[in-house]
């Protein structure tokens, strides 16, 4: 169940550009935060395709310009520090420039970073493709107290340096001019290559000659022997099998030997941008405090930062329960209730059979549209992810919230997105991919389902107040704190048994603050927005149809269909909570949207009034086992549109169906716990 | 069911040059102090995220903010870097007098 190898749906990306003869290739790399993908959006526009890359769970974003002419077919690489295969971000990046050859690759770095953001242009100039440098945020590096000379750069690194702030557009056009003169050959490029430091050499020069002439194409030697030194992985790997016996015993004797030399390696290439920027920059006078280390007292401390957390946190709810649901009630009557009507009516009109009617009527318009309505809400929470992460927040809320996530083996990157499932689990999957380890990303999206969504607490708001009266309130909370509780002890449990406890390492960078940039925050909610509806078309409407099939066939009504077939079969299991088969069914029709709880029951208890329904509950359904019920609900398997969601984010039915096992396991346990704590405690 | 190809799961190095009795970890440096980095320990997949967040020997670190506890703050190349305390406790600093 490795996620690194596993195959994912690859959305092919349609280039119309590939065939055409002019087209340049162009690559945009840069270290996180660099203001890559702003960059990206203003070159692009809407002339973009978002896919994967193949194989990968990572995010493929590709588009094309045109400027003098001539057609640019952009592709964005993932943001990396460095290129040492760690994750899957380095190999895609540094696969497709050795692989695929770029025309130009443009490297974005931040002014107000410049040594460290050079780092990632250390390790690209010696791939041997053209790089133009956009030396980003200038802005932002005068107002920290930086001044910067560009030509300078410019000579001492060889390559064309373009100076912007692509926020406000500025210096895109000149990026573009110089895209296209390296391209032409016009630009008489001639880096200045890093070198390893001065101690190393010999080493290096040693394993090149080990290596000569069995480097398999189209890998660049030096390069090779470079990736060796810092005992890269994949390179590790591919030298092993390349070699003759002999000689790659020879050349791990050399490595034994100079096991430090990964550090020798990135010093090397720090004291090459220290030659690089030595004349270029000025630097602030020390002492000097920018804005962001002022608002930092404020953002990452250990108390202030919680209640700013804290306040951002319930200005999202408030934007939701003001916003979010109203539209959400609106699109259900207007949009989603009266063209059902519509269709039912016209369906009618027309002389369709019932069958017909049913189907389009209950299943394709109540099932997928059901999901429509919570778009208003997702689109609020992906506009909330979008912005903090934008103006750089993101981190700092990671930060004040590492030490708590450290009691269930995660680190603060994990809060966030977690968070976001209190709205929808849709976006809290999804909004793991801010997460760096592989490994820490997969816990949170396998813990996301067990955040009680909006959905979910609706079923709780409706069935509480009928089955506890005044103590309703009571029972809503503590179901909340149960399933939270939950969380913590599934994360701890799933860390444990699966990664031995083995904890990610906790190391990240809090970029600098900056105003939000408008343009990048709605084509990501754009975009979010997008991926989803073409997901509740393609995934949930078919399976709403299946599961509304399994509930009208054979006889045409639910107490005889195949579902409650299956409630029937399952019923030994749900009997050990004192559930009969209706409250089962009522479960498993909850996998369409879980408000389908209600309206099932409704069918089942044959009461079509939901007041009918609370007083009908109330007298069938004993304290402890309503009790469980509630619990089962809010533990129980997602909704469709999260397993989706899973499915789509690890890349592997494996854990997908791992994830589904895991939650039927804990909210069986747990519903039966309590239906046998409540029963001996004689409720 | 562990995860192969997993940057966090490394193969631990054989151990550095032991620091120094003159070097603290990163970690016992208060707010406002400076240091200078001596060594680094860790697995491959810890060292190389250090030294491309920043980190290498010889390099100046000043911490913006330790509690004491939890994880802490450090500007390194004019970068802000948050480290958790395992993490602090793996680079060694001599540290700056004033």
């Amino acid at each position: 169940m490795s996620i690194s190898h596993s195959l994912v749906a690859e959305e092919t990306l349609v280039s119309e550009l590939d065939s055409a003869e002019e087209t340049v290739l162009v690559a945009l790399a840069g270290q996180p935060n660099v203001g890559k993908s702003t960059v990206f959006n203003v070159l692009t526009g809407l002339n973009q395709h978002v896919g994967n890359w193949p194989g990968k769970t990572v995010e493929r974003k590709e588009g094309a310009f045109t400027h003098d002419g001539s057609t640019y077919r952009l592709v964005d690489l993932p943001g990396t520090y460095s290129l040492t295969a760690n994750s899957a971000e380095e190999v895609i990046t540094r696969e497709f420039i050795i692989r695929e050859k770029p025309d130009v690759v443009v490297a974005m770095v931040d002014a107000a970073i410049l040594e460290r953001s050079l780092y990632l242009v250390a390790e690209l100039l010696p791939l041997g493709v053209p790089v133009v440098v956009g030396l980003n945020m200038i802005d932002v590096a005068e107002q920290e107290g930086f001044h910067i000379e560009p030509e300078v750069l410019e000579a001492a690194l060889g390559a064309k340096v373009v100076p912007m702030v692509a926020s406000k557009n500025i210096g895109v056009r000149n990026l573009v001019a110089a895209i296209g003169e390296v391209a032409r050959g016009d630009y008489e490029y001639a880096p200045k290559l890093p070198e390893i430091r001065a101690d190393h050499r010999e080493v290096l020069a040693k394993i090149e000659e080990l290596l000569e002439g069995c480097v398999p194409a189209p890998y660049p030697q030096d390069w090779v022997a470079l990736k060796l030194l810092e005992g890269d992985r994949a390179i590790t790997e591919m030298m092993q099998e390349c070699l003759p016996e002999e000689r790659w015993q020879a050349v791990q004797d050399v490595l034994r030997a100079h096991d430090d030399a990964l550090v020798a390696v990135a010093s090397g290439r720090y004291e090459w941008i220290g030659r690089m920027i030595r004349a270029a920059v000025t630097r602030p006078k020390p002492g000097q405090i920018g804005l962001t280390e002022r608002l930092d007292r404020w953002a990452t401390h250990p108390i202030w930062g919680l209640l700013i957390l804290a306040a951002i946190l319930g200005l999202t709810f408030a934007l939701t329960y003001t916003l979010g649901a109203p539209l959400q009630d609106l699109l259900d009557t207007y949009v989603v209730g009266a063209s059902a009507d519509l269709a039912r009516s016209w369906l009618a009109g027309v002389g369709a059979p019932a069958w017909l009617v049913g189907l389009v009527a209950d299943g394709v318009i109540g099932g997928a549209g059901a999901m429509l309505t919570f778009l208003p809400i997702l689109v609020i929470f992906f506009a909330v992810m979008g912005i903090l992460e934008d103006v750089g927040y993101m981190a700092r809320g990671a930060y004040v919230m590492d030490s708590f996530m450290h009691l269930m083996g995660l680190h603060g990157k994990s809060f966030l997105p977690l968070f976001l499932g209190f709205g929808c689990n849709v976006p809290a999957v999804l909004g793991t991919r801010v997460i760096e380890s592989r490994r820490a990303r997969l816990v949170t999206i396998l813990l996301a389902p067990l955040v009680p969504c909006t959905a979910r607490m609706t079923v709780i708001a409706f069935l509480a107040p009928a089955f506890f009266g005044s103590a309703a309130t009571l029972v809503s909370w503590g179901m909340i704190l149960l399933a939270l509780l939950v969380l913590a002890l599934s994360g701890v449990l799933i860390n444990c048994l699966l990664f031995r406890g083995q904890r990610a390492a906790f190391i990240m960078e809090l970029p600098l603050y900056h105003v939000p940039n408008w343009r990048t925050i709605g084509l990501l909610v754009w975009q979010r927005s997008l991926e989803f509806l073409r997901k509740a078309i393609v995934v949930i409407l078919p399976v709403s149809v299946v599961v509304w099939a399994l509930s009208v066939l054979p006889g045409g009504d639910i107490e005889t269909s195949y579902l409650a077939q299956v409630g029937r079969w399952l019923e030994p299991v749900g009997g050990l909570m004192g559930f009969d088969w209706r409250l089962l069914v009522a479960l498993l029709a909850s996998f369409i949207a879980k408000e389908n709880s209600i309206a099932t029951l409704g069918v089942l208890f044959g009461t079509e009034e939901e007041a009918g329904l609370a007083a009908t509950l109330a007298g069938t359904l004993s304290i402890p086992t309503a009790l469980a019920f509630l619990v089962v609900q809010m533990l129980f398997v997602p909704c469709v549109a999260t397993v989706a969601a899973v499915k789509q984010e690890t890349g592997s039915w494996g854990w997908t169906l791992f994830n589904l096992a895991f939650l039927l396991v804990v909210s069986w346990g747990a519903g039966s716990a309590v239906y046998w704590l409540a029963t001996w405690g004689g409720l | 069911m562990a995860i192969k190809n997993e940057s966090d799961v490394c193969v631990e190095l054989p151990p550095l040059p032991l620091p120094g009795s003159d070097t603290v970890p990163l970690s016992a440096l208060r707010t406002g102090e400076q240091g200078v980095v001596a060594t680094m320990a860790g697995g491959r997949g810890l060292l190389c995220r250090m030294t491309s967040l920043g980190f290498t020997p010889g390099v100046e670190v000043t911490v913006l903010q330790n509690y004491g506890r939890g994880p802490l703050i450090a500007r390194v190349r004019d970068a802000r870097i948050a480290l958790g305390r395992g993490e602090a406790r793996k680079i060694y600093v001599r540290k700056r007098s004033g």
